[in-house]
């Protein structure tokens, strides 16, 4: 792991590291620290009186109806993206893996959307699923599908949940093509000549040594659900209607930002900064074992 | 291919071929919707085929946003968007480089302490710790500048860690040469490793590019005039309360706006980019 060789000077390796642990300290660690600090205070908007309460914060916070549905918006909304997401993508893989012909037009033609804002993915569906001019909206209604997510909790679940996998397949799909290319076709021919057939061949050989990538796009994936989709939902149903949309980091937002209840916010911080921190630890974890079978 | 067997092989085509279909359908839509006019693209249903008011939408949100949301400029927001990204993506190679040649190819104390400080900020999302970051960047006064913009999102774990994946791989012998011939670590830094490093570079610019370019928490909170507002974050200010309300063919081609630069990087350095982001993330 280490190198052999290596350069002596009392300053330099200090100086080359400074920046990073700058903005480490200024930006990540300190906050974190302020965040920790905050979740056992109990203060008012201004700060003008600050009471030491211990773990009051978290317990009014595990008491609170509406955080306990947010975390189940949460659960639901990320188990949803990342199944259905990985499925499709998988799926698509496995087709683009096959074919001899284009693979790479379709490559090429799929890869782009990872580079679509999650705001700007939010914002599209919305405009296709707008109760009242939106194009989906008027098909769905041919259909005798009353589409308006405005009123309409699962609507609304529904919309975040199309627009969070659709901007995410083409990342899965990279990952998986990736994985697929890399399973040596010396494997697959031997199970050919045995006599599996395509399904077979996936299910037994294809299936398990691609466990490892679609493990760690698991855990990217639950990630992404978490964090990186505060911005669909900002863009289309700021947790409406009601809290039916309302995730852990949206709350958070709200809770903090808008209604600058610092205390509670920052117990809810904690308790986010937790999960990352057990889905970070999982995910190295696999990277040094690599699960294989 | 194992077997021949055509049919199976016109099934697959047809299934990618209405994927991508699928995938792309949003896009067309927006851009469709981006070159009709107000009346046009409020007709329900609204038409597939594009209409004949593209420049001129363009030219009007460039120039003036959206009368009925925010009127800031578009062409302002993009400027913003541009620096923002560059620099993110730029300073985070720069000093993740660095701080990996360090960590590589020095021993010195706290050498694991600054290792792990650096994993940590993996664990920290903006999201987790949005006010106290605020007030940080309040405190600093760098609210509504590029600084504010930029800075706190500029320390990466996974760019660090990529570089000093790939510095474990460049032979011991090169800096062994080096060292023979009198070269110092600086010297070693810019002759051998930047130039090993050029591939890596180049696929961590696109990614980073892009998250930069993505960003829209950070620059929720940071940016208070509409002078410093992203391009991301700007469409939805298009978007005033009530979805009839909005003029949506100006809103589409902002949101076209904001796709562009990020997929042309995309696309443009594809082979790298594939590479690159598989690699960081194994």
């Amino acid at each position: 792991m280490d190198k052999r060789v290596h350069f002596r000077s009392p300053w330099l390796p200090y100086a080359l590291v400074l920046p990073q642990i700058a903005v480490t300290l200024v930006f990540f660690v300190w906050p974190a620290a302020e965040t920790l600090y905050y979740s056992v205070l109990l203060q008012d908007a201004f700060a003008s009186k600050v009471q030491f309460v211990w773990f009051d914060n978290f317990i009014t916070l595990f008491q609170d109806s509406h955080y306990l549905a947010s975390f189940k918006i949460t659960a639901l909304f990320s188990a949803i993206v990342a199944i259905t997401g990985l499925a499709l993508s998988l799926l698509l893989a496995v087709f683009a893996d096959r074919v001899l012909r284009g693979s790479s037009v379709y490559k090429t033609l799929l890869i782009w959307p990872y580079a679509v804002a999650p705001a700007v993915a939010g914002i599209l569906w919305l405009f296709m699923l707008s109760p009242s001019i939106g194009m989906l909206t008027y098909a769905l209604r041919g259909f005798g599908i009353d589409w308006n997510y405005y009123v309409n909790p699962g609507q609304a679940m529904l919309l975040i949940c199309v627009a969070a996998i659709w901007k995410q397949i083409s990342y899965n799909f990279l990952f998986f093509l990736a994985g697929l290319q890399a399973i040596p076709s010396s494997l697959i021919e031997a199970a050919a000549i045995d006599g599996a057939g395509p399904v077979r061949r996936f299910w037994t050989i294809v299936f398990p040594l691609l466990s490892p990538t679609a493990f760690f796009l698991l855990v990217v994936n639950v990630v992404y659900a978490f964090f990186d989709t505060f911005a669909i939902v900002d863009s289309t149903t700021q947790g409406g209607p009601g809290q039916a949309t309302q995730t852990l980091v949206y709350k958070i937002y709200q809770d903090g930002v808008q209604a600058l209840d610092l205390g509670g916010s920052a117990a809810q911080s904690v308790v986010l900064m937790v999960i990352v921190i057990a889905l970070t630890v999982v995910q190295f974890r696999w990277v040094e074992r690599k699960v294989q079978y | 291919m194992i077997e021949r067997r055509p049919f199976l092989n016109v099934v697959r085509h047809a299934a990618l071929v209405v994927a991508v279909a699928l995938i792309l359908f949003p896009v067309y839509v927006a851009f469709v919707a981006s070159t009709l006019s107000f009346d046009e693209v409020l007709h329900v249903p609204m038409q597939l085929w594009p209409g004949g008011h593209l420049l001129e939408n363009y030219a009007d949100v460039m120039a003036h946003g959206s009368a009925k949301g925010s009127s800031a400029p578009v062409g302002r927001m993009m400027i913003n968007s541009l620096i923002m990204a560059l620099v993110i993506a730029i300073g985070k190679i720069a000093i993740s480089i660095i701080s990996a040649f360090a960590i590589v190819y020095f021993r010195f104390p706290f050498r694991q302490t600054v290792f792990w400080m650096i994993f940590i900020t993996l664990m920290l999302p903006v999201e987790v710790r949005i006010l106290p970051t605020y007030q940080v960047a309040a405190d600093l006064g760098l609210i509504d500048t590029y600084a504010g913009l930029t800075m706190p999102l500029i320390a990466s774990a996974t760019a660090t860690f990529l570089f000093r994946q790939f510095f474990l791989t460049i032979p011991d012998e090169y800096a062994e040469a080096a060292r023979i011939d009198g070269a110092g670590p600086l010297r070693f830094f810019k002759d051998v490793v930047l130039p090993l490093s050029r591939t890596n570079i180049a696929a961590l610019f696109v990614i980073m590019f892009i998250y930069g370019w993505n960003q829209y928490l950070w620059p929720l909170l940071v940016t208070t005039q509409e002078s410093m507002y992203t391009t991301v974050i700007g469409i939805k200010r298009m978007i005033p309360g009530g979805d009839a309300a909005a003029e949506w063919h100006l809103v589409m081609a902002t949101a076209i706006l904001a796709m562009l630069p990020p997929a042309v990087v995309v696309l443009l350095m594809q082979k790298w980019f594939v590479k690159g982001l598989v690699d960081t993330e194994k």
